[in-house]
């Protein structure tokens, strides 16, 4: 047996020699796959319509990104799949009738101006989806409160009117439409406006598992704590921002509710209405916008769900969560900078001078 | 961090990463005796420290065991002549490290017998802890974790300074290593002879011994051979790297800090590997010196994979020669994957600290070639920082070359480069990489306005 021949093929390089397969391809393409139950299921809720608003929110997101890539000079980012999940959240927020020009209207602004502009991936300072998402809310107040019946009758087999309204066009009244293709007394008001402004209830069971008018992947809380729960136990979701973001509402909101049950619904309802699930669960956790340090996970998610439920109980809007999620993301790197860690061996944080 | 890690309790490293083991391979396989090489190459620096002095001359006959360079100095150690043969040369040798440096090299008699018959007992019950430092630097030894730093030096204890506790480290938490396994499965008793006469040595008054669970072989013949002694305890500690790193097992074995910058001294503590202390329990009743260890040579790349008991100064080329190796070899570690220099020459020898050499295919080394992409601001790399540093942000500052900023305010010279950060970036930014440089062109720049000042 001779010596190896250990010549050309020798590639020098420093330790570590392994390397964890958890990369960002990876771990952007598994939130992904956990936010495809969601997709199914608005999908199911609210007929095609839906296919439709999710395929053109992502289409527009990816085209968005691949030519500023091409107009920067520089190799196209989108396989490493961050700008789908931008897409499918987008999509996933808007109400299910929403005008499909909007939606892409959306994702241009949501990619362009929420990441592109500011670099890239990692480089962004607010959540694409909800840049874009607050973009459309500020440009097309109506249509993006516009909400339909869940379950509405002949929803697989036609679009809701709304849907294909001619680009830069406004959108038809449909409240005719919805009287015919509801199935029960569902007005299509979500659960959270029906409280807010006509002081109607809605079930925890319904909205539980999600069979509720809302935004269109909004609804099901089942299906997006399971989502949630898978990436968390493939370790790609840091669960301290969902779990401090959902404690710190139930909190916020079993406080009021215990000083005027009458006023203020009960902290379950808050939680399983409205697009907190969503927001909890898949965009406070998106790494860019958020803390790194321990600590500052933990204060980012509690400010993000006290936010939310002030804004709901005390606000004008009926919803908050994309505010607070936006705030979070500003107050981050204050938080990163006010938590730094203590380092082992010293008295001292990183960042502090010696 | 884990859903888990909320739940964990008792004594374990809480940070750091949970790296796959690889240690089957060999873990299994007893200590083999390699053959000696047709030319040895002894390097007079294999330890940090000053390097030792030649005390021969070129064409001297040398008997296995006999010195054949001295220490120059307390922080220095002697070499002794690892096979029975002829001095050839005294000239420059390739090192891991890449340049030149002094070596003796020894061409073995072709029939020479690995017993060693250099030596004389001596008694070791009646020496004072001054005349075990003399005797422990007489013998040779350095640390065989792979720091190489003189053994007797750390059993010298400093003015002032009072030391409790021996620790004695089985951890071995790199991946493909199993030479502190072996080394504890099958020489328990030398094991805790080695850590009786430290701990005679350093005055300490028990001896905790740190493994990792996942040799429950070792931990069961070492509780077996701790019997006698009510002061010594095996402590199995769930396997993390980087556990064996010694301000690590520190903290998880008795919840103290060494402070930065200082030593385990200054908390009363001295920490000795395993394989060092077998060697000196083996060694110092003979007053015999280091000529060979056990070394792990695994990875996919070897057909004859183990742990074997190798002469020191034995020729890279000649070891993988007896190991097996198959022309998949794509890389050449020597030490563990995760803090083990690369070497670019198969005529670099084998020396004190060469815990391992490693062998790995294309297929493994794939892992490190990934797109190195932006910061995704994920935070795994805060989450894993055995000392609570903060790579990412240290990362972000190399890419603009605040070197210095990295040092004062974000506690660069902390970092012991364990390579956790880079292990676990999904944006493969090789952080630790970026660190070392860092290091380096500190210490330059010190070193440049040292030479202004004086000028």
């Amino acid at each position: 047996m001779s010596a190896p021949s250990l010549t050309p093929e020798i590639v020098l390089h420093t330790s570590p020699h392994l390397h964890s397969a958890r990369s960002v391809g990876v771990i952007m393409r598994n939130v992904v796959y956990a936010m495809l139950p969601i997709c199914l299921y608005g999908v199911y809720n609210f007929g095609i319509s839906v296919v439709a608003l999710l395929v053109v929110s992502t289409l527009s997101c990816v085209l968005t990104e691949h030519m500023f890539c091409r107009a920067a000079g520089r190799p196209s980012s989108i396989k490493d799949s961050s700008v789908i999940i931008t897409g499918i959240l987008l999509g996933l927020t808007l109400p299910p009738g929403f005008p499909l020009w909007m939606a892409a209207v959306g994702g241009f602004v949501a990619v362009g101006l929420g990441k592109m502009l500011f670099g890239g991936l990692g480089f962004n300072v607010f959540n694409p989806a909800l840049v874009g998402r607050a973009f459309l809310q500020a440009a097309f107040p109506t249509a993006i409160t516009t909400y339909t019946p869940a379950l509405a009758n002949g929803r697989f087999a036609e679009f809701i009117p709304t849907t294909l309204t001619f680009p830069f066009a406004q959108p038809p009244v449909i409240t005719e439409w919805i009287a015919r293709v509801r199935i029960d007394a569902f007005s299509g008001a979500t659960p959270l406006t029906a409280l807010k402004f006509d002081k109607i209830g809605t079930g925890l069971t319904p909205l539980f598992w999600g069979n509720v008018a809302g935004s269109a992947g909004e609804t099901s809380v089942i299906l997006i704590l399971l989502g949630g729960l898978y990436l968390v136990a493939r370790n790609f979701m840091d669960w301290r921002i969902t779990a401090a973001m959902l404690l710190s509402a139930f909190v916020l909101s079993g406080v009021f509710h215990l000083s005027n049950p009458a006023a203020y619904p009960h902290p379950l309802f808050m939680l399983f209405s409205g697009g907190l699930m969503l927001g909890a669960v898949f965009m406070a956790t998106d790494m860019v916008g958020s803390p790194v340090t321990p600590l500052g996970v933990w204060i980012y998610g509690g400010v993000m769900g006290a936010l939310t439920i002030l804004i709901r109980l005390l606000g004008g809007l009926p919803e908050g969560v994309m505010y607070a999620i936006l705030i979070g993301n500003a107050v981050s790197p204050m938080i990163d900078n006010l938590t730094q860690p203590r380092v082992y061996g010293t008295q001292r944080k990183t960042g502090a001078r010696a | 961090m884990g859903l888990l890690s909320i739940f964990g309790g008792g004594k374990r490293l809480h940070r750091g990463v949970h790296v796959p083991e690889f240690k089957e391979q060999t873990s299994q396989l007893p200590i083999r005796r390699m053959p000696f090489p047709p030319s040895m190459i002894i390097p007079l620096s294999q330890h940090a420290g000053a390097p030792a002095v030649s005390i021969v001359r070129e064409g001297q006959e040398v008997v296995r065991g006999e010195p054949i360079a001295k220490a120059n100095g307390f922080v220095s150690v002697p070499m002794h002549a690892p096979a029975t043969g002829r001095i050839e040369r005294i000239a420059l040798a390739p090192s891991a490290r890449g340049e030149l440096s002094p070596a003796i090299y020894l061409k073995p008699w072709p029939s020479a017998s690995q017993e060693i018959l250099y030596g004389a007992p001596q008694d070791i019950e009646h020496m004072t802890p001054e005349e075990i430092v003399k005797a422990v630097q007489e013998t040779g030894v350095v640390g065989l974790g792979g720091a190489a730093f003189p053994t007797h030096v750390k059993m010298k204890v400093p003015e002032g300074k009072k030391i409790e506790v021996v620790m004695v480290n089985g951890c071995e938490c790199e991946p493909y290593l199993t030479t502190d396994h072996r080394v504890m499965v099958e020489q328990p008793d030398e094991v805790l002879h080695g850590a009786r006469i430290a701990m005679k040595a350093v005055g300490a008054q028990r001896i905790v011994i740190g493994v990792e669970d996942n040799k429950p072989d070792a931990i069961e013949n070492l509780r077996k051979a701790a019997v006698p002694y009510p002061y010594i305890s095996v402590e199995p500690v769930p396997a993390q790297y980087p556990q064996g790193a010694e301000k690590m097992l520190i903290h998880v074995l008795l919840g103290r800090e060494v402070p930065s910058g200082g030593l385990p001294s200054d908390v009363g503590v001295s920490v000795f590997n395993v394989a060092t202390l077998a060697q000196i329990g083996d060694l110092l009743p003979r007053h015999q010196g280091l000529i060979e260890r056990v070394v792990t040579f695994a990875g996919p790349a070897l057909k004859k994979p183990g742990n074997y008991m190798a002469a020191l100064g034995t020729p890279l080329r000649f070891a993988l020669e007896q190991a097996g190796c198959t022309e998949e070899a794509a890389g050449v570690i020597l030490g563990g994957p995760m803090m083990g220099p690369a070497i670019s020459s198969l005529d670099v020898p084998l020396t004190k600290g060469v815990t391992g050499v490693l062998v790995l295919t294309q297929k493994e080394l794939a892992s490190r070639n990934g797109d190195i992409l932006p910061c995704i601001r994920c935070g795994a790399c805060v989450d894993v920082c055995p000392l609570h540093l903060n790579p990412s942000r240290m990362g972000m500052l190399a890419r603009k070359e605040r070197y210095e900023e990295m040092e004062t305010d974000f506690h660069l010279m902390d970092c012991f480069e364990c390579g956790c950060c880079s292990y676990v970036c999904p944006s493969h930014i090789p952080l630790v990489q970026h660190f070392r440089v860092a290091k380096q062109m500190n210490r330059e720049r010190k070193a440049r306005e040292r030479a202004k000042s004086n000028a």
